[in-house]
């Protein structure tokens, strides 16, 4: 238990097996919390903003955001905590997140690609004024009523 | 570097010493994952920028409300918190599995092995039933000739489009064709006496349509919807699959006794380590497809 037997002879450093699993349910609680916020605001987006036209675009926005947030922060427990990338010596986790950062630019560069197409396509390309058709689907039990 | 003194032995990985004190295999493991981590980020972030150039898109709450068992009750995200929870309990077997491998406890590996081959099991049995679900559903839509029919969800069909208001389904009817009136008044029947219909005339298949209370009629949405949605929950699907595969062949080295002979259980982490990361992915698959 105490001797983690190294794979070879080239490796001189092996990071100590936790001693308990306590670790390991912890953040398994954590995960499952935090996946139970998320479907709390995913079913909300659902149930109450889609289709209220009182709900403004910048608060769906919001907590959209926050849902983002939160997946990110269950990507940081699993990758630290499960795949043990956090017990790794620091340059080699610098290999692999350091990479990860294109992925900055990547999201931000397209989505903001994919906007600048849509608002080409309804002003057809800035000849004319923006026609809103930004309209949410309206909830099912509104329209079985029709 | 070329004046730096090395010993002219030193072979990285082989002989010397490891340059992150880790093995080659988890390393290169490590790096592997990474790669794929862009390969399905290029995947998500081109879904993203189509989601973002166009005006509308399919609400996930109703494309995915269904749970087996329930027919036709609305039950947003349900049966998808389901094959979340089993997969992040898939995940917790295998770190359970890596730390008694840890503590050369041969019995207790094979234990979480096989929990968690089952857990992906359950996990993939959930995706082929939500998979039928939707290419085999049946909903009325608005195609682009103005007439309605009965259309699934596939890489070439979008049946979650906007709603048709009711004086724009009572026009689309009468350009409808007699064929497709019939399996309209079928759906909204669930199927029930389809010959019965056959034998009405149109009048009278409108009207029974018209009246059904179930009534509900979207355009169709943006084609590249079902091929997104295939395509990369099939991805991340066939990670899950051989995920399985090499647990399974862990599972079997394990209960061989070959993992006590080498001296350590070394194998198990690195089939954990592309387990997990395909538990990582699905945070991202699911966030992207079915929470906002």
């Amino acid at each position: 238990m105490s001797e983690h037997a190294a794979s070879s002879s080239e490796i001189t450093f092996a990071h100590a097996p936790a001693e308990g699993t306590g670790r390991i349910w912890k953040v398994f609680w954590l995960l499952s919390a935090v996946t139970v916020i998320e479907l709390v605001l995913g079913f909300g987006l659902a149930k109450h903003w889609y289709g209220d036209p009182a709900t403004s675009h910048a608060m769906i926005l919001f907590v959209k955001g926050v849902i983002c947030i939160l997946s990110l922060a269950k990507a940081f427990y699993i990758v630290s905590v499960f795949m043990h990338l956090g017990d790794e010596i620091r340059n080699m986790i610098m290999t692999i997140v350091v990479p990860l950062c294109l992925f900055l630019w990547f999201i931000g560069a397209f989505l903001w690609d994919g906007d600048s197409w849509k608002n080409l396509r309804n002003t057809n390309a800035g000849s004319r004024p923006a026609q809103t058709e930004q309209h949410h689907q309206p909830a099912v039990d509104k329209d079985a009523k029709k | 570097m070329s004046t730096t003194a090395m010993p002219t032995n030193t072979k990285w990985w082989n002989g010397g010493r490891s340059p992150f004190n880790a093995s080659y295999g988890k390393v290169m493991m490590w790096y592997f994952l990474m790669s794929d981590a862009f390969t399905f980020g290029a995947f998500l972030i081109s879904y993203g920028t189509i989601r973002f150039s166009v005006n509308s898109w399919a609400d996930p709450n109703q494309v995915f409300n269904a749970f087996p068992g329930f027919g036709h009750q609305n039950l947003p995200l349900a049966f998808v918190s389901l094959m979340t929870f089993i997969l992040i309990f898939s995940s917790v077997t295998m770190v359970l599995a890596v730390h008694e491998g840890h503590k050369m406890n041969r019995k207790g590996v094979e234990k979480y092995m096989i929990l968690t081959i089952l857990g992906g099991l359950a996990f993939l049995g959930c995706q082929a039933w939500e998979w039928t679900h939707l290419l085999t559903g049946e909903h009325i839509a608005m195609l682009g000739d103005g007439s309605l029919s009965v259309v699934p969800t596939t890489v070439k069909m979008n049946p979650w489009g906007t709603h048709v208001a009711a004086d724009a389904v009572a026009a689309a009817l009468q350009s409808t064709p007699h064929d497709k009136l019939v399996e309209i008044a079928s759906t909204l029947q669930h199927g029930g006496a389809a010959h019965d219909l056959t034998a009405k005339s149109a009048g009278e298949l409108i009207t029974a349509i018209q009246a059904s209370p179930e009534l509900h009629v979207t355009h169709t949405g943006p084609i590249a919807f079902g091929g997104y949605f295939f395509g990369i929950t099939g991805f991340h699907g066939f990670h899950v699959f051989s995920g399985v595969v090499i647990n399974v062949v862990m599972w079997a080295k394990t209960r061989l006794g070959h993992f006590d002979e080498r001296g350590h259980y070394e194998m198990i982490e690195k089939a954990g380590l592309y387990w997990h990361f395909v538990d990582l992915v699905w945070v991202f698959v699911f966030l992207c497809f079915y929470l906002i």
